[in-house]
């Protein structure tokens, strides 16, 4: 049996693409819209959102059989809630520049509902390394969308990539100020959600021939 | 407005002028939907129906208020002179889960209808990005004592309450338009909301500080 028939190795795969988090199920986009300004924040955020996916995930396989039915979202809830001060702690230590521009951002990860929805979706059924497959899977997927926003709207917006200018950016370039503020956000996400969407249906319609 | 305050001499506003100041640019210039990007995905899910919004808007601004000047009053009083600040996010997403419970059973026993109309609305709260923003910027912003607090929560809630609202006029307008497949759903409501946010840029010039 190949890696890509086991459970985790097909939720993996079918989270960067088919059933993809941004695009597809329109989950725990805030976030999406709120750092793609600069491409390191981005970077750093995505980090931060895989680590806590997976291993929350992995968490709550792990405990699974011990939670009461009715407790379950508040025990994820505090999970997701500590792995995401561990992530916290991490970025306002190494990085406190970036630190200071989406502090919140970082904390609102918990309401993240790419994790929960993950977890409660399919953790809460599947064996500890599955989970943790699958968790990995949604934050690749959804760090993928929220890179390639970010590459757009950092070098229409400012010029640059990773801070640093692209080459002859003086000589030619107009900065698109809108790219940088909210709106360039909401209308960059709806390019992205259309191009994932059509692309999907085009493949099923040609599956169905 | 540096020059102005050098020309001009500096008068500072009553307490009452900061609490109005505050709660217009919570509401409007720095709306939570539209410039943060919080509690987009209930936003998406529910702004189909007018009704529904007004439901779930008027629920978010009640819940935003108080959770605002609850977790106010434990930043102030228990995780700043403790020196736990690190529990913060722990200790935020567990008082709004408790309060959005304590609120229903309160709601339920004293008042059956208004509890049938928010019934579905209030546990979907616990998870809207939206209130656990409110008190994350809140305990950012320096200098905000209990009663600023209060009022930035009701200002942030009512913002995203005209923002549902305003999303939901305009899809019942739409609802029967031809759009392209792709589009259909969440692209198209994005690019809605780009829209509307660059009508909101326009209030920043009202507000002064």
């Amino acid at each position: 049996m190949s890696f890509k028939n086991t459970a985790g190795g097909k939720a993996l795969i079918a989270n960067l693409w088919r059933e993809n988090p941004v695009f597809r199920q329109i989950l725990g986009i805030c976030s999406t819209l709120a750092v793609t300004n600069l491409l390191k924040n981005t970077v750093l955020m995505c980090a931060g959102l895989v680590f806590a996916t997976a291993l929350s995930s992995f968490t709550v396989s792990l405990l699974r059989k011990h939670t009461p039915k009715q407790v379950r979202m508040m025990v994820q809830v505090l999970i997701i809630a500590a792995y995401v001060i561990i992530v916290d702690i991490a970025i306002r230590a190494y990085f406190p520049d970036v630190h200071k521009l989406i502090g919140p951002y970082v904390g609102l990860i918990i309401t993240n509902c790419i994790i929960m929805g993950r977890c409660e979706a399919f953790a809460a059924q599947n064996t500890p390394c599955a989970s943790f497959l699958d968790g990995l899977g949604a934050g690749l997927g959804y760090s993928m969308v929220l890179v390639a926003i970010a590459i757009v709207r950092e070098s229409l917006g400012f010029g640059t990539l990773f801070g640093v200018a692209l080459p002859a950016r003086d000589l030619w370039w107009h900065q698109w100020t809108i790219m940088v503020m909210p709106p360039g956000a909401f209308f960059m996400l709806a390019l992205a959600a259309w191009f994932g969407n059509s692309m999907i249906l085009r493949q099923e319609k040609g599956g169905n021939k | 407005m540096i020059w102005a305050a050098a020309t001009a001499p500096h008068v500072e506003p009553g307490f009452l002028a900061q609490l109005l100041v505050i709660f217009l640019a919570a509401a409007l210039t720095d709306n939570i939907l539209l410039t943060r990007f919080l509690g987009m995905c209930s936003f998406l899910a529910i702004s189909r129906q007018m009704k529904t919004s007004i439901g779930l808007g008027v629920a978010v601004v009640f819940v935003t208020t108080c959770t605002a000047g609850l977790n106010y009053l434990i930043h102030a009083y228990v995780t700043t002179p403790l020196h736990i600040e690190f529990l913060e996010y722990i200790i935020f997403i567990v008082v709004i889960a408790a309060f959005v419970q304590l609120v229903e059973m309160i709601v339920e026993r004293v008042s059956p209808p208004l509890y049938f109309a928010l019934g579905i609305f209030l546990p979907l709260i616990t998870v809207n990005c939206a209130i656990l923003g409110v008190s994350l910027f809140m305990i950012n912003k320096q200098g905000y004592g209990f009663w600023k607090s209060l009022v930035f929560g009701a200002g942030s809630g009512l913002g995203w309450m005209l923002a549902i609202v305003l999303m939901a006029g305009i899809r019942e307008k739409i609802r029967e338009d031809k759009v392209p497949e792709g589009l259909r759903g969440a692209g198209l409501t994005l690019v809605i909301s780009g829209i509307i946010a660059l009508a909101f840029i326009g209030f920043s010039g009202m507000i002064k500080f």
